[in-house]
């Protein structure tokens, strides 16, 4: 008897054990808008399209030196795949205030938000920036890049059109 | 005997639908769970080098700086801790850090649009010029973090009340004094609804409200147990412009920092910007007036401060304009206004060329503020100190700097980023060096930085920066190339080098002229990150290999690991 009992809470355990884990989803966490209204992280969207979510600041020059040179390409990239990109800024009050006119300035067309108080790069565990992550269409965090060297948003383009095209990311 | 085969089915029957449904919940509640952190690590073998100073090395060959967090969420609960280990800490860095420890730990759910969190927390009010705890321990060993309980509670929508008690983070210790705040923030438009959701023109109020308790135990004053101190802001923009403002007063609040004087505090912070497509302005100004603000009156360096007043300068990335003449907050008192300019030339114009060019300008000015003594007695516990009114510009100056920033792509392969400044740096006052063998250091510093793209995977980027004065140690140049080859790997060699550096040893000789050359190279893949480096490094914004981050002084050999998951 003892045994039946034990058998069968050992098949619930393993069985619980191995089942799938759920994949990371954005954490829930309020950022501020280029208006000044606040968003709830967990609320980005792409309509079941792919989200690159990158963390950058106006005071980080590869940061700048990527998104400028995605925003040569942007166009392209949500042409033919339907990705948006969400660049999350975490100046605090020094800079906070130069972020919106950086971006209108510099003519770039991503959804940009602050996370002055860090809140969001501590609930991603971000080290240091620039950070890059690559959502699927579910909203599942399915890959991530810390800092960036000229070339890297090739790679980073192939795994958005391997994700549009519903393949499944090596990591 | 059939009986009982009976009872045994039924049990087993009753045991495996139990154990499923018990399986079901587990599954619910382990499924959802996750666990997620991060690492980092410094770790540094020095060398004895007469040159920099940095002849004291320590008795231990080694030392390391390292700390993990880990995180578990499940559904609105959140949970984590950060383990930290300093064996032993690296130089420079505050020698309170030693051993390991848990240097951050906390517990929070939410529910309902309320947010509580137990435990270490970083939160800030409004611009923080009352409240703002944060970390930045990976290159400075800054926790200023609350240890204590907070709400965050949306009462409904556009309203937002916050409320924090506790102590703050001192080495593996807690401050002395203890906090106690509110924050309410109203954003007009949702929180009234209707046809303002969508009007054009937002309005956002903000007050805040932070007190800090520590017992009197001078014998010497008669000092104020309780010393509050509150702020109000706005946000307002209409369509393309915005004005940002925020006022703090803070009441008598005598400390080692203002000389233990009965005057109350004030600050202010306004900001005005302007952007569309191809052009963006921001226009600041800021005034502190006895601002410092600490939980232990007592403290001093960078321990237990409470608010934070942001420098009004750019904020620089580029070695020597970062790591020799940087601007820091005076505390307790200075008037700063700051203006910056972003327009990018159109693509195909004249002067736009094929890829259109960008420029920015940035100018920034700060002075003392106007102040009276106030003559009293050494230990009279009514003594004010000075007399002042927080707009009135003084005729110090502490900063001044013009910079202008032009960003050019030449092709497909070539671009570049030239950067000119001209700054005014009070070494006296910002550094704490005596006026008379210091004076105002006048420097002209000019950054070429030039990417070379080989083919998809390989670049080239180099800068070439020099620093022209004829103050302070004269001349520098900085050369560095780095080579990186997409997505994993990179070299950099760097040469910061004091080449016009007038000073002699007493035969005669050039001694101070020296090279600071430091060589990297690193691995990156995916969010795992090693990067080694060998040479002397200066402390500050380093952007090498692909990342910004704050460095500690370097001498030897360096390697950094980060990592998260």
């Amino acid at each position: 008897m003892k045994k039946l009992i034990l058998l069968s809470i050992l098949t619930t355990l393993s069985f619980t054990i191995f089942s799938q884990q759920e994949k990371r989803a954005m954490p829930s966490v309020n950022v501020t808008d280029m208006e000044g209204g606040t968003v709830n992280t967990s609320e980005f969207n792409n309509d079941g399209k792919p989200m690159i979510v990158n963390f950058w600041a106006t005071w980080c020059s590869p940061c700048k030196r990527e998104l400028n040179n995605i925003a040569d390409v942007y166009d392209d990239w949500v042409e033919e795949t339907g990705v948006k990109l969400i660049a999350i800024s975490i100046d605090d009050a020094r800079n906070a205030g130069k972020v919106a006119p950086y971006v209108n300035g510099k003519g770039w067309e991503y959804e940009v938000y602050i996370d002055s108080n860090q809140d969001l790069k501590r609930a991603l565990n971000v080290n240091n920036v620039p950070h890059t992550f690559l959502l699927n269409g579910k909203g599942e965090i399915v890959w991530q890049h810390n800092s960036y060297q000229e070339g890297d948003e090739d790679t980073l383009y192939e795994a958005v059109k391997a994700l549009a095209a519903g393949k499944e990311l090596k990591h | 005997m059939r009986l009982k085969g009976f009872r045994l089915l039924t049990i087993i029957t009753a045991l495996v639908l139990s154990n499923n449904l018990l399986a079901q919940s587990i599954d619910d509640v382990l499924n959802r769970g996750q666990v997620h952190g991060n690492f980092g690590m410094d770790m540094q073998y020095y060398q004895v080098d007469s040159l920099i100073g940095a002849s004291e090395t320590p008795d231990e060959d080694v030392l390391m700086n390292g700390f993990a967090n880990f995180i578990y969420t499940n559904g609105s609960f959140s949970a984590g801790f950060r383990y930290e280990s300093y064996m032993n800490a690296l130089q420079g860095f505050p020698a309170q850090y030693k051993g390991n420890g848990i240097g951050y730990r906390f517990a929070s759910y939410t529910n309902d649009d309320m947010t509580v969190t137990v435990g270490n927390y970083y939160e800030q009010f409004g611009n923080g010029l009352i409240f703002r705890t944060y970390e930045a321990l990976g290159g400075l060993g800054y926790d200023n973090s609350m240890d204590g309980m907070r709400i965050n509670y949306k009462l409904r929508d556009g309203l937002f009340v916050k409320g924090i008690i506790g102590t703050q983070r001192l080495y593996f210790e807690q401050g002395d004094g203890v906090l106690r705040g509110v924050d309410g923030e109203l954003m007009v438009n949702d929180f009234f609804g209707g046809s303002l959701k969508n009007s054009k023109t937002k309005l956002t109020l903000g007050a805040s409200f932070i007190s800090k308790y520590q017992a009197d135990q001078s014998s010497q004053y008669n000092l104020p147990e309780n010393v509050g101190a509150y702020s109000g802001r706005f946000l307002l923009r209409h369509r393309k412009i915005s004005f940002n403002g925020e006022y703090a007063y803070k009441i008598n609040d005598p400390s080692a920092d203002n000389g233990f004087i009965y005057k109350e505090g004030t600050a202010f912070y306004a900001e005005t910007a302007y952007s569309t497509k191809g052009f963006g302005l921001t226009l600041s100004a800021k005034g502190n007036d006895n601002m410092s603000f600490r939980s232990d009156r007592a403290a001093g360096q960078q321990d237990l401060l409470i608010n934070y007043l942001p420098a009004l300068t750019r904020q620089h990335t580029y070695n020597l304009l970062a790591t020799l003449y940087p601007y820091a907050t005076q505390p307790n008192g200075e008037m700063a206004f700051q203006g910056e300019l972003v327009y990018k030339l159109k693509k195909k114009s004249f002067l736009g060329g094929k890829y259109g060019t960008g420029i920015l300008v940035n100018y920034s000015t700060i002075y003392n503020i106007d102040s009276t003594a106030v003559p009293t007695a050494e230990n009279d516990s009514t003594r004010m100190g000075y007399t002042t009114n927080i707009f009135s510009v003084g005729d110090e100056r502490y900063y001044d700097e013009i910079n202008v920033e032009i960003t050019k792509k030449f092709s497909k392969k070539l671009k570049g980023i030239f950067t000119y400044s001209n700054m005014v740096f009070n070494q006296a006052v910002i550094q704490g060096k005596n006026p008379k063998k210091y004076p105002d250091v006048y420097a002209d510093i000019a950054v070429i930085d030039l990417t070379y793209k080989i083919n998809k995977k390989n670049a080239i980027r180099t800068e070439i920066q020099g620093l022209f004065t004829q103050q302070d140690q004269q001349e520098w140049a900085t050369i560095l190339i780095e080579y990186s080859f997409s997505p994993h790997w990179f070299v950099a060699i760097m040469d910061q080098y004091n080449y016009g550096n007038t000073n002699k040893d007493v035969d005669g000789n050039f001694n101070e002229r020296i090279h600071y050359y430091f060589a990297s190279a690193g691995y990156v893949r995916g969010a795992n990150r090693f990067q080694v480096g060998y040479g002397r490094q200066r402390a500050g914004i380093f952007c090498i290999g692909g990342i910004c981050r704050t460095v500690p002084a370097a001498n030897g050999l360096t390697l950094s690991i980060t990592s998260s998951f």
